[in-house]
């Protein structure tokens, strides 16, 4: 699109750009609140429970609403990278959505029942663990490449090629990862035992997770011809390098605010830097890709009309969520009172 | 074993399945979260605290209910990806942006201030608290807006241009195919009987209490029942209204539908087409079975005059048709419910002047039989426009059969089933804990037995009436 001034800008960065915003903000913010529920697992008790939850109640219906604007941003502004990629990952994303529910539900429904209750936490734990896990598995099959049939732009492989070695390992990662979210989380917003106890958690859940960033990274080179040159030639080499280096200086800082200083924040912030360096990390690898290895962002883009339509929305409604989210946090800022929730 | 026919049937199996129950919740919570609004701002205003009791009441059952539609929701999103996946790349530049808008403007919205209307009284205030659950209504309302119009869209497409190489449907102009020519009467007649809906559970829970002796003198219970009547009485007529132009608009671009709708197989070109009672739909021999009609009166009805002529199924090639029974079906499922809603109003105005609205236990005994009735009639509707849209997706342009994703006939029935088992476990589950929660009558005591929020509160633990035991112990130890 011409600006005027001489100034060009393509659309079609503009918007693989949002939507990569869209799903990194789904990341960390479903992140922790998934991560939260497999902690559900090493918390049994009840009281812990209550104040784990009720520190998500008020937010997780809008932090999984980005999920939806990955989902209905890709629709609208990639339509074909979302004709492709679905069906690719019908199993991993049927699993997602099944598992969303009974996590979904279990905040609501924990509730309402005292015999159950136990069947309602278990849902929300196993609802968490799944959904994680298959994120992270359509995160290797996706990376991994997906086969196209661009005469009849369709999905051209088999119905379990999304299952590797390497989407196993990506989807445990996944789980690692937003582990440490849940738990610095909950560092943040809880005091006393709890806290001491994710506060040690924080440190596994940690090295896991960086351990498994090192795997990946050292995996997905030798997935595809073209990320072994994008990350390892000229350019890309140094910014690479700069990631990691960052990364490990991240997680150093990460650690440090755990235990040295014993910070209350900084473990949260810190752990969704390194999720960001991940993040970078992954649009080195695949850009200019939507479905690698064979659709660039803009065999898939939408028309420019389409794109020029949203983005005048998206352009006045994205910093209004922004600005509203951001409230909702405040109003609900603080430690959670475990005695607020009763009489 | 499987061909390419039962997975597009399966598929169209499993998204019947999904959106309908999906449908269910925002057919319940759009109405409900504008009457909470209303509740709550007749409590400011100072009409008394006993529209703060039924805030409160009303606001724990929509907890429920919004969060069964949130998850039930999130699946449609992908649905289309997965199942439908050649539709979703055709019609994508088109449908995709307001769908992208209904995320920006309407769910976002919803889930931001959700927080703030269910835990947040305390923290923000009741002048904000207030403004946050206006919000929320009016987030569910812009929600109905863009969908509706993407329904719409595939009903009656406007504003595009087909491209020859990929077969995409390009934009042309976003003002026209998003206020496509059926979307304004589908947005009405949709809108109207979510408030419906809502209207008459609310009626149907008040009027259980009032039935019940221990509570009848409930305050909250006559206070909801006589809302939900005046609803019935002054919105159910509208719907009639509003029904018939919608009907009148279907004729005009999806005649066939009409035609399905009526059991119309055989043409009147002298007008005086029959209105169909009753029937058996027969598309082996392209009649009306065992027939019973009144003659003139679909020609009165759709064409307003006697001897108005209408055309009928054997103008259409069987290829076009969409399958008659079902559609003939559902739509008069949807109009007799209606007609009874209408009775209900009526019942209840008369009642209301002799002075017997809180006592007349056979207006009560109808009012709880009608308590599920918008949503079955909600579920009507949408089965009598969806399947008369048959065989296409997009009207007149890309059929049903090849718009699905290329996917084999297992997995869509494997992923089937795995959805049926699920939405009975989890939905069947959490109706159950909202018909509990409506069989509790609402609190009769001052204010000291309001629920006080205290700062982080999740929906659930409401502290019960004077002992302070949670509801939900003090129910299971009866």
């Amino acid at each position: 699109m011409e600006l005027g001034l001489g100034v060009n800008v393509d659309l079609t960065v503009v918007w693989a750009f949002l939507i990569a915003f869209a799903v990194f903000a789904y990341v960390v913010l479903d992140g922790f609140d998934l991560g939260l529920g497999m902690l559900f697992a090493v918390a049994p008790d009840r009281r812990d429970r209550d104040v784990m939850m009720n520190s998500v109640a008020p937010v997780w219906d809008g932090n999984e609403t980005w999920l939806v604007l990955g989902g209905g941003g890709l629709l609208a502004a990639f339509p074909l990278a979302y004709a492709l990629v679905l069906p690719a990952l019908y199993a991993p994303i049927i699993a997602m959505l099944l598992a969303l529910i009974f996590r979904g539900v279990a905040f609501e429904f924990r509730w309402r029942t005292e015999r159950w209750r136990g069947v309602w936490d278990l849902a929300f734990i196993a609802g968490s663990g799944m959904a994680s896990f298959a994120q992270g598995v359509a995160l290797g099959a996706l990376l991994q490449g997906i086969e196209v049939d661009m005469t009849t732009r369709s999905y051209a492989g088999g119905w379990f090629d999304w299952l590797t070695p390497f989407s196993i390992v990506t989807g445990i990662a996944v789980m690692a990862g937003y582990c440490l979210l849940g738990a610095t989380w909950l560092v943040m917003k809880t005091e006393g035992d709890l806290q001491d106890r994710m506060r040690r958690l924080a440190w596994p859940f940690g090295l896991a997770t960086l351990g498994f960033i090192g795997i990946v990274s050292l995996w997905t080179p030798f997935l595809q011809d073209g990320y072994y040159n994008r990350w390892f030639t000229g350019w890309g080499l140094v910014l690479a390098g700069l990631v990691g280096a960052a990364v490990l200086l991240v997680a150093w800082r990460m650690f440090t605010s755990l235990t040295v200083h014993r910070h209350e924040y900084r473990p949260f912030l810190q752990a969704i830097m390194l999720f960001a360096l991940c993040f970078v990390g992954l649009g080195i690898a695949m850009w200019p890709y939507v479905v690698p290895v064979e659709v660039t962002i803009w065999d898939a883009a939408a028309p420019e009309k389409s794109q020029v339509f949203m983005l005048v929305g998206a352009a006045v409604l994205i910093p209004l969520i922004l600005g509203y989210t951001a409230y909702a946090y405040w109003i609900f800022r603080g430690k959670i009172d475990p005695d607020a929730g009763y009489h | 074993m499987f061909d390419h026919a039962d997975a597009v049937l399966l598929a169209r199996i499993q998204f019947a399945f999904t959106v309908s129950f999906h449908f269910l919740f925002p057919a319940f919570s759009i109405g409900l979260a504008s009457y909470l609004a209303v509740l709550n701002g007749l409590w400011l205003a100072g009409y008394g605290h006993v529209y703060r009791v039924l805030f409160d009441y009303w606001k724990k059952i929509f907890a429920l209910v919004f969060a069964m539609g949130v998850v039930s929701g999130i699946v449609m999103s992908y649905q289309f990806g997965t199942n439908w996946s050649v539709f979703s790349d055709k019609a994508g530049p088109v449908i995709g942006a307001p769908m992208a808008y209904e995320v920006l403007s309407a769910f976002f919205l919803e889930a931001g201030f959700l927080g703030i209307m269910l835990f947040g009284r305390e923290r923000v205030g009741n002048a904000l608290h207030m403004v946050a659950t206006a919000v929320v209504a009016i987030g569910t309302l812009l929600s109905a807006f863009w969908i509706l119009s993407v329904n719409s869209w595939m009903h009656t497409p406007a504003g595009f241009t087909i491209d020859a190489v990929t077969g995409q449907f390009l934009p042309t102009n976003f003002w026209e195919s998003i206020f496509n020519p059926s979307f304004p009467y589908r947005l009405a007649h949709t809108v109207t009987a979510a408030f419906l809906t809502t209207a008459f559970i609310v009626g149907g829970v008040g009027a259980w209490h009032l039935l019940r002796h221990t509570a009848g003198d409930n305050p909250g219970a006559r206070r909801m029942f006589s809302m939900a009547m005046w609803m019935a009485a002054v919105v159910a007529p509208i719907q009639v209204f509003i029904g018939d132009l919608h009907g009148l608009n279907t004729l005009e671009h999806q005649p066939q539908k009409v035609m399905a709708m009526e059991g119309h197989y055989e043409s009147h070109p002298e007008g005086w087409a029959p209105l169909y009672l009753f029937g058996i739909p027969n598309d082996e021999e392209q009649r009306l079975d065992y027939a019973v009609g009144v003659p003139g009166l679909s020609s009165l009805i759709l064409g307003h005059s006697l001897s108005a002529p209408l055309a009928g199924l054997d103008t259409i090639p069987d290829d076009e048709q969409p399958p008659v029974a079902i559609v003939f079906w559902s739509f008069r499922v949807m109009v007799g419910l209606g007609l009874m809603m209408v009775a209900a109003g009526v019942w209840s105005l008369f009642c209301r002047w002799r002075g017997t609205l809180f006592t007349s236990r056979p207006l009560h005994l109808y009012a709880v039989a009608m308590g599920p009735s918008g949503l079955v009639a909600v579920l009507a509707g949408w089965v009598t426009t969806e399947v008369g849209r048959q065989p296409y997706t997009i009207w007149g342009l890309l059929r049903t059969a090849d718009s699905a994703a290329p996917l084999d006939a297992s997995a869509v029935g494997a992923s089937l089933m795995a959805f049926v088992v699920v939405y009975f476990i989890v939905f069947g589950a959490g109706t159950f804990y909202v018909l509990r929660l409506m069989a509790k009558a609402p609190i009769t005591g001052g204010p000291d037995d309001w629920e006080t929020r205290a700062p982080i509160r999740t929906a659930g633990i409401a502290p019960g009436p004077a002992q302070g035991t949670p509801m939900d112990e003090r129910e299971e130890a009866r």
